[in-house]
Order: structure tokens, then sequence, then C-alpha cells
């Protein structure tokens, strides 16, 4: 469903971020974006909808180029949630219908209305509908930031570190909520994460970047303990516990 | 469907505060027109404007106090909208048009009209200045405050700098502006530098109908472009990035919007003088009450201007009448305080 092709990036010219990066996801699946601090984890999750404009490379979806679309109509494709929100004095209702914005040519119809509350019913945000979202908990906030990316209806959801600031009921939460949309509404979830026993348990497809190149792109089978220790450079393990796959880190210095 | 319900009616209290507002600045402008050295009944103000009153109310009203207040109103809702526009642009509640250099460009205009081209003259009578040619004057306050408003744009589209290097740089223009305006001072004579003071003190009786044509539809023109503008405005307030997600072309939209301001802001300072505070004020005063959403905000923002604008002059006409005191140092006399609670109560309210 969504092709990159040959897509390279750099903030300077003499360091690049992104070589040569290819890589192709299905309808609802939920991808883990892998790899080290700086290995290129956000920018490659910003090149994809032009929020950063890579000086090389094509990104298809359904076989259309995306750079080639206009900015509302990229937001229509793809919806991107950042690591840090700005805890402007909106409510939250205010800011899921902003997530309407690409559909809205001057006021909100009443089916933007009424995606808005279905949104806001799923994700169990009833009750915070109209308190102001710099008083919200970590946790809420973010729901609400996941609830205005559902409101663009994209076809592609991206996810920068979506569990950074959650505490642990919060980390299962918010990722079964989007695994359970993806699967149901057939969107295509790419998240960058850091802990690998959530990618582990959320992710259907791994990514893992290393030395501004992918590494390994695969299912299951690529989750080894090699792959695994050749990227993040420690050694580790893996092993089911109650049928659930596990990573184990043995640092050395330790 | 029951939260949308009590949306619908959160929605309403926001459209009830901008009523009433707007009925604040209408009993306001009504007052304005009756209250002077000339006293005039409410009746009778009523009366004039709808093309009954006597001959010499309607003198009075339409030679005098009239165009004032429009004045007032245009000048007060254009500076607001563009401090609104420009503190959600630079995220940052101390932006406003000052704040890029706008009013220090305007003065080094005013002063080098009047000082080495000889545009005005201090002279005894109760108005105490004459501009010789206005137009000369208002030109020149115009072209050195957008220069200073430019200067910082190309640079900022140059480099992609950063909001805060924006705000940065306009500090540094200011301080260099006022440098030369003080220059230029040193070595002038004393009616001239008299007469910049004096221009500088910001005044709404300078203002003719033609002059308030123009502004009125400058001002309006910016009005409509952020007011169409609004969820981009809604949207730049989660951050860049975020407001590129949604679809805002962020680099584009912030260069436009700032110019829009700096333009309309100019246009006002250059016909009336310096006028402080009222940009930085207005949309704070109203932030508290009805949020950030710039649907609201904006118009609300506009209207909490023009009251303002309105209450100063009418005060600067009646403390010591008939003596009129500049309009700039009221706002400012008293836009300071009101900044201060604002500050220790928390900008933004809530927190």
């Amino acid at each position: 469903m969504m092709q990159v092709q040959a897509l390279s990036f750099a903030y300077r010219q003499d360091q690049p971020v992104l070589q040569e990066i290819n890589f192709a996801v299905e309808k609802g699946q939920c991808t883990a974006v892998l790899g080290n601090n700086g290995a290129g984890k956000s920018t490659l999750i910003k090149c994809l909808n032009r929020i950063l404009k890579p000086q090389k490379g094509i990104v298809y979806v359904h076989g259309k180029n995306i750079y080639q679309l206009k900015r509302k109509e990229i937001a229509k494709c793809f919806a991107y949630v950042a690591q840090h929100h700005a805890g402007a004095r909106f409510t939250v209702f205010d800011t899921v219908l902003l997530g309407r914005k690409p559909y809205i040519k001057f006021e909100p119809a009443p089916e933007d209305f009424r995606i808005v509350e279905t949104i806001i019913k799923q994700l169990n945000l009833e009750d915070l509908a109209l308190r102001y979202i710099d008083e919200l908990s970590g946790g809420e906030l973010q729901k609400v930031m996941l609830a205005r990316a559902l409101a663009q209806q994209p076809q592609v959801l991206l996810l920068d570190e979506p569990t950074s600031n959650l505490d642990l009921s919060n980390q299962y939460e918010v990722l079964a909520i989007v695994r359970e949309i993806a699967k149901k509404e057939h969107i295509s979830v790419l998240m960058v994460l850091h802990d690998l026993n959530l990618a582990l348990r959320y992710c259907d497809r791994f990514l893992f970047l290393k030395n501004n190149r992918i590494f390994a792109y695969g299912g299951m089978e690529v989750m080894t303990p090699q792959n695994i220790e050749e990227v993040y450079g420690v050694p580790v393990d893996v092993q089911e516990i109650n049928g659930i796959k596990v990573v184990i880190p043995f640092p050395r210095n330790n | 469907m029951k939260h949308l319900a009590r949306y619908e009616s959160y929605i309403r209290f926001k459209i009830v505060f901008l009523l009433l507002l707007g009925a604040a600045v209408v009993l306001m402008a009504l007052w304005a027109v009756s209250a002077g050295s000339a006293d005039l009944s409410l009746k009778e103000v009523v009366a004039t404007l709808l093309g009954r009153g006597s001959r010499q109310a309607s003198m009075i009203i339409f030679n005098h106090r009239l165009p004032r207040i429009m004045t007032a109103i245009v000048a007060g809702v254009g500076l607001a909208a563009t401090g609104c526009a420009m503190q959600c642009i630079l995220k940052n509640p101390l932006a406003s048009a000052s704040t890029l250099g706008i009013a220090q460009g305007a003065a080094f205009g005013a002063s080098f009209a009047i000082i080495v081209l000889g545009a005005g003259l201090q002279n005894q009578t109760l108005d105490g200045i004459t501009i010789i040619n206005p137009y000369l004057l208002s030109t020149c306050a115009f072209i050195s405050s957008m220069l200073s408003t430019l200067i910082i744009l190309g640079l900022s589209y140059l480099k992609r700098v950063s909001p805060e290097s924006m705000i940065l740089a306009g500090v540094a223009l200011s301080s260099m502006f006022a440098g030369a305006t003080t220059l230029m001072q040193y070595f002038a004579a004393d009616v001239k530098v008299a007469a910049v003071v004096f221009w500088t003190f910001g005044d709404l009786g300078r203002t003719g109908w033609q002059e308030i044509m123009i502004m009125t539809v400058v001002v309006l023109a910016a009005f409509l472009y952020y007011a169409f503008n609004r969820w981009n405005f809604n949207a730049l307030q989660s951050g860049e990035d975020a407001a590129k997600g949604l679809g805002v072309n962020v680099t584009g939209f912030r260069l436009l919007g700032m110019l829009v301001g700096a333009f309309t802001a100019a246009i006002i300072v250059s016909f009336i003088g310096i006028i402080n505070f009222i940009g930085l004020i207005a949309p704070h005063l109203v932030r508290r009450v009805i949020g950030n959403d710039f649907r609201y905000l904006l118009p609300a923002a506009a209207l909490m201007g023009a009251l303002l604008m309105l209450a100063s002059d009418t005060a600067a006409r009646l403390v010591v009448a008939p003596v009129i005191l500049p309009i700039g140092a009221i706002t400012s006399f008293l836009g300071a305080p009101l900044f201060l609670y604002l500050v220790f109560k928390g900008i933004g309210g809530g927190k």
C-alpha cells in the first residue's frame, strides 16, 4: 500500500541522516521503527509526510506520488503525532476537531462533528471533551493527540515515540488502541519505539535503522538476538514467557 | 450526542461574550461622542447621527468627534488583531507590532521627515504642532517602519530562523532605530525636536475622513485575511511539525501573516503616531475568558482593542479638559499596570 523508494535525507549536505531507504508496508500493519538515538527514526517518519523534505526519493501511497501532492492532500493521507505536544488552551473537543482541518473549507460540516463524536467515544474521552488540554495528564493528552490524528481519517498513521511520557498502564492502553484501530480501519501504522518489548507485543513489522540505512526489515523473524545486538550494541536474549516474546538485555559492563 | 450539546452551549458562551463586548464598544462610542468640552446629550448625539440634529451639533460631531472615534475604533481593531495574530504566529506572548521594530521604525521615519525634510514645526497654539506636510511625514514613517519588518522577514526567510530569533532581531533593530533617532535629534533645532516628540505621543485628532477610509480598508482586509486563516492559526498553536502534519504550509503562512500584520500596524502608526500596549494587551485580556481558539480570540481581541482605545481617548480628552492628553501616553500609563497584573495572574489564564 505504501512504498518508499530510494529516500535520502540530510540536514547538512555532508552529514547524511538517511540513505537509500527502501521499504513497503501493507494495509493494517503496525510497523515499529527501531534503532539507536540519532539513527534517524524520527527523521524517517517526518520525511514520509514531507514535514521534512528529502533530497531524494519517492513515497507512494496507493500508487500516488505523495511528494507531488499539496500539503492539505498529504494531511488527508498521513496523520502525524509528534513526540512533544504544545499544551495550548484548547478544549479536547476543539483539538480533535482540528484534525478535520484538511477537510474543512470554511466551517466544520455536520459530518465533521459526527466523526469527532465517534472518535471521542472510541477512545473513551467523553468525560474530558470540554476540558482544556493544558490541564490533562500525559496519558490523557497522548490519547487526545491520537484522537486528533484519527480525525484526519488517514491511510497511514505516523507516531513518534507514542509511549515516551506514559506510565506502564497507559503505554499498554495507548498501543492496544492503536493496534485495534489499525486492524479495524485498515490503517498502516509506523511508530518510533524504544521499548523492544512493546514493539514485540504490538507490532507485526520491524524496521531497524543503523548507520543511516535500513539494517533489517521484516516480520518476527528479524527480531533475533543477533540483529538486536548489532543495532543497539547490547547482547540480548529473546525468550518466550507465557507465549509472549520478551527481550532481555545483558549489558557488557555490568 | 450528549457532549455535543454541551459543546454547543460552551460555544454559545463565547458568542454571548463577543456580543457583550460588541455592545460595550457601541455604548462606549456613543458616550465618547457625547462627552467633551461642548457637552451634548445622548439624545442629541443619536438624533444627529440619524441626520436630525442642530447644525452646531452636526458640526461638532461630524467634524471633530466622529473622526476621532472612528480612528480610535479602527486603530484599536487593527492593532489588537495584528497583535493577536503575531502572538500566535511567533508563539510568543510578548509579540506585537512593536516587537518587529515598527514603533521605533516609524519614530525614526517621522524624525527624518521633520528634521531633515522639514515636514513639521512646534508652535505656540494649543495643538502644539504644525505639520507642514502630513503626507510626507506619514510616508516616511511608513517606509521606515516597513523597512525594519522587511529586514527581519528577509533574514528569517533566507536563514530559516526560529520565531525567537525574529523577536530578538526586532529588539536589535528597534534599538538601532532608537539610536539613530536620538542622534538625529541631538543635532536638530529645538522646535523640530519638540515636533518629533509631539508626533511620537500619538494623537487621534490628526486623521481626516480620507485617512480614516484608508485605515479602514487596510484594517478590514487584514482582519478578513486573519479570519479566513483561523484554522491555520489554531493548527500552528500545536507546534510547527504538528501544523505541517495537519496540512499547513507553515513557512509561507508565517511570512505572509507577519507581513500583513506589519503592513497594517505601520499604516496605523504612521497616521496617528505611536500607540503602545494595545496590540500586546488586548489579546491577553480576552484570552483569559475565551481561550486560545482563534475563531473567537481574533474578534474578541479586536473588539477589546477598540474598547481600550475608546476608553483611553475619552480619558485623554476628559481628565484635564479642554487640554487633550497624548493618547500614547495614556495607553502606556494604564496599560503597564494592567499588563503587570496579567503577568502575575498568569498569562493565558487558569494556570
